[in-house]
């Protein structure tokens, strides 16, 4: 187990230094990108934008300038090349509108995934089944900022019954930030709801062919009992797995486009502006906190996966 | 199982599939009953023939253009008028909102707010679209099958490389790595070799959307040609003297080929939706060229005065979608029998 933590470790840091390295080279290898130039503004001239390289090191080698900015990145000392802001403290800020908008989704689309699933497992080969079925499919389909514009449009806008955009902390008024969130949390979520009742579908279907199910019906338990003790039970390992590395991806900037449409300000949408203004630290920073999350969660689900299943030893991964 | 973990990839960002597709290719149906139990399929039938016609509609677009709109995809008719009901009407209204549709051969759709005719953008944006994704999804499949066949049949260091490399791409966030390359190539164009692909290409949004989903395709192929290599008549081959190359090009690739076809047009599927985000996003497709992305981001930015902006190219975008999932979850069915889970 320890040395499973340990070259699991190793491999985190080589795969988070390496996204560094290709992130950094994206935006410094690009002709016409010089941060300079733009950063001098229009009416620029020779000096100036001569005085921009030296005060930022851009005529320092690559490996230096590499060095530097992740120096800077660990002592949060990073500083926006477009408007001088901070990036660790707007990553600060931007963290608990993403964090928010993480949980409860995930939350939703794992409880509604699993009572779709079901519910299309167990009337599989009649109408209502085909419809459940149906209805996953058109959600694995809808491109999330399409659904996230009209349902802000019509709910929020024209009905009025949801704020149009926008966050407000838990702290501040826990009714308001749920107010705030449930259109976005519901358009991050029926992605999900698709994929997972899907697999859940399947896996229940297979579960339900097996002998100890068949032995549990037979020791005369109720079907309800037997759905939920017995078939669902064993059913669930896939989608659990799923959801930790699925939450780690949105944990980190995968909801860029949720966050854009409703204008939730978190860490995606910071990203996604500054990818935009080709901003190089806070991109760096962004994609390396995105990268860790994804890497964190997938190392737990594999450590979890062991713990609910017996019969992988974690000694042979 | 313990081996496959290290290897088990989530379902992909519009649910492609995980680990478990590996160990459906390995006991392929044979062809021919597979493409009975396909044709037997209705619902596959009937996303295929959605797709056909969407095809053909795209194909139609200068048709379209020419003969009913009299227009074409970028022309401007901002300060036009058109005959709707006995009544002539603003293309444009003074005050910026375009007209809705008309039900008529001209402006069918309606118009953007630069006068264009939505049906005319959305007939060309489908080819865009479609052939962006058919063009990624075939670049990622064949980027992803060298992969796999290499770091699978040499294992050793070599896998260690591309297995890591591969690893990197797919814990870098998907949308953050597309929106990333995009912008930047955008600004500085690529140049690959003898090949140089302008900023505005629409090689570009290809080759972004190909290099962010290799990943997912080459990992569980990896680990079928790892299996693979272990059979019998991979080593029979061997022992009668074939290289490297042989086993990998005849004895091995055509037994990944049912896998492929499996993942294809989910991989299609995919990579339109990725064309919509990052062009969403402002890192795919260029404007003035229509995509169903760029019209979708369009529609978003207009929705409150002409809702059927966004609603037009987003519908035919989810049909799309919607259809490809279909047909590939029906060619799963009947490439794997025993999968059972069709409906």
């Amino acid at each position: 187990m320890l040395s499973f933590l340990v070259r699991r470790l190793a491999a985190m840091v080589l795969v988070l230094f390496a996204i560094s390295v290709l992130t950094f080279s994206i935006f410094n290898v690009i002709p016409n990108g010089e941060p300079e130039n733009r950063m001098a503004g229009r009416t620029q001239t020779p000096a100036q934008v001569e005085a921009i390289r030296r005060e930022w090191g851009f005529d320092r080698g690559m490996v230096v300038q590499y060095a530097t900015t992740m120096r800077k990145v660990f002592t949060g000392d990073l500083i926006s090349y477009y408007n001088g802001s901070r990036v660790g403290e707007e990553i600060l800020r931007g963290l608990p509108r993403t964090f928010s908008l993480a949980v409860g989704a995930a939350l939703l689309w794992m409880a509604l995934a699993v009572a779709l699933g079901l519910y299309s497992a167990v009337r599989s080969g009649r109408l209502s089944g085909w419809l459940t079925g149906a209805l996953a499919v058109i959600g694995i389909s809808m491109p999330v900022f399409w659904v996230g514009a009209l349902m802000n449009h019509y709910l929020g806008f024209e009905a009025g019954l949801f704020p149009n955009g926008g966050y407000v902390p838990l702290t501040e008024d826990p009714l308001a930030w749920a107010h705030h969130l449930i259109l976005p949390w519901t358009a991050l979520s029926i992605l999900f709801i698709g994929v997972y009742s899907r697999v859940l579908r399947s896996s229940v279907m297979d579960t339900m062919s097996e002998d100890y199910v068949r032995t549990a019906r037979a020791k005369g338990l109720s079907e309800g009992r037997v759905l939920v003790r017995h078939v669902l039970r064993n059913s669930l390992i896939p989608i659990v797995s799923l959801w930790g590395l699925d939450f780690g991806a949105v944990l980190g900037g995968g909801a860029i486009l949720t966050e854009t449409v409703f204008d939730l300000q978190g860490v995606g949408q910071y990203a996604a502006e500054s990818i935009d203004q080709l901003d190089v630290p806070p991109v760096l920073a962004v994609t390396m906190l995105g990268a860790f999350f994804i890497v964190v969660l997938n190392t737990v689900v594999d450590v979890l996966y062991a713990v609910l299943d017996p019969r992988i030893r974690i000694g042979r991964l | 199982m313990a081996t496959e973990l290290i290897d088990r990839a989530p379902a992909g960002p519009g649910g492609l599939p995980g680990e478990e597709a590996a160990g459906v290719l390995l006991a392929p149906a044979a062809p021919r009953s597979a493409l009975r139990r396909l044709a037997g399929s209705r619902s596959a039938l009937g996303a295929a023939a959605l797709l056909a016609l969407l095809v053909l509609a795209a194909l139609a677009a200068p048709l379209w253009a020419d003969h009913v709109a009299g227009t074409t995809p970028y022309a401007n008719h901002i300060t036009d008028r058109v005959e709707v009901g006995g009544k002539a009407r603003d293309v444009v209204s003074p005050d910026g909102v375009p007209i809705g549709p008309t039900w008529r051969g001209r402006f069918f759709l309606g118009a953007d707010v630069n006068g264009r005719d939505i049906m005319v953008r959305l007939l060309y944006g489908g080819r865009n679209s479609l052939m962006i994704g058919v063009a990624a999804a075939l670049l990622t499949a064949l980027l992803a099958v060298a992969t796999a066949l290499v770091a699978g049949y040499f294992r050793g260091w070599v896998d260690g490389v591309l297995a890591r490399g591969l690893d990197v791409i797919w814990a870098y966030p998907v949308i953050l790595l597309g929106v990333a390359l995009g912008t930047a190539f955008a600004v500085g164009g690529v140049r690959l070799g003898p090949v140089e692909l302008a900023g505005d290409s629409k090689a570009i949004p290809v080759l972004v959307i190909a290099v962010v989903y290799v990943p997912y395709m080459a990992r569980p192929l990896r680990g079928t040609v790892l299996a693979l290599r272990e059979r019998e008549f991979v080593a029979a081959a061997r022992a009668q003297g074939a290289g490297a190359v042989r086993v990998m090009w005849s004895e091995i690739l055509p037994n990944l080929l049912p896998g492929i076809v499996v993942l294809l047009p989910l991989m299609v599927a995919n990579a339109i939706l990725l064309e919509a985000a990052l062009s969403y996003l402002g890192a795919g497709v260029r404007p003035p060229e229509p995509s169903w992305g760029t019209m979708i981001d369009d529609g978003v930015a207009r929705i409150v005065t002409a809702e059927h902006l966004a609603i037009a190219p987003g519908l035919m975008l989810v049909l799309t979608v919607a259809a490809l999932n279909v047909l590939g979850d029906r060619v799963r069915d009947a490439l794997d029998p025993h999968a059972g889970a069709g409906t």
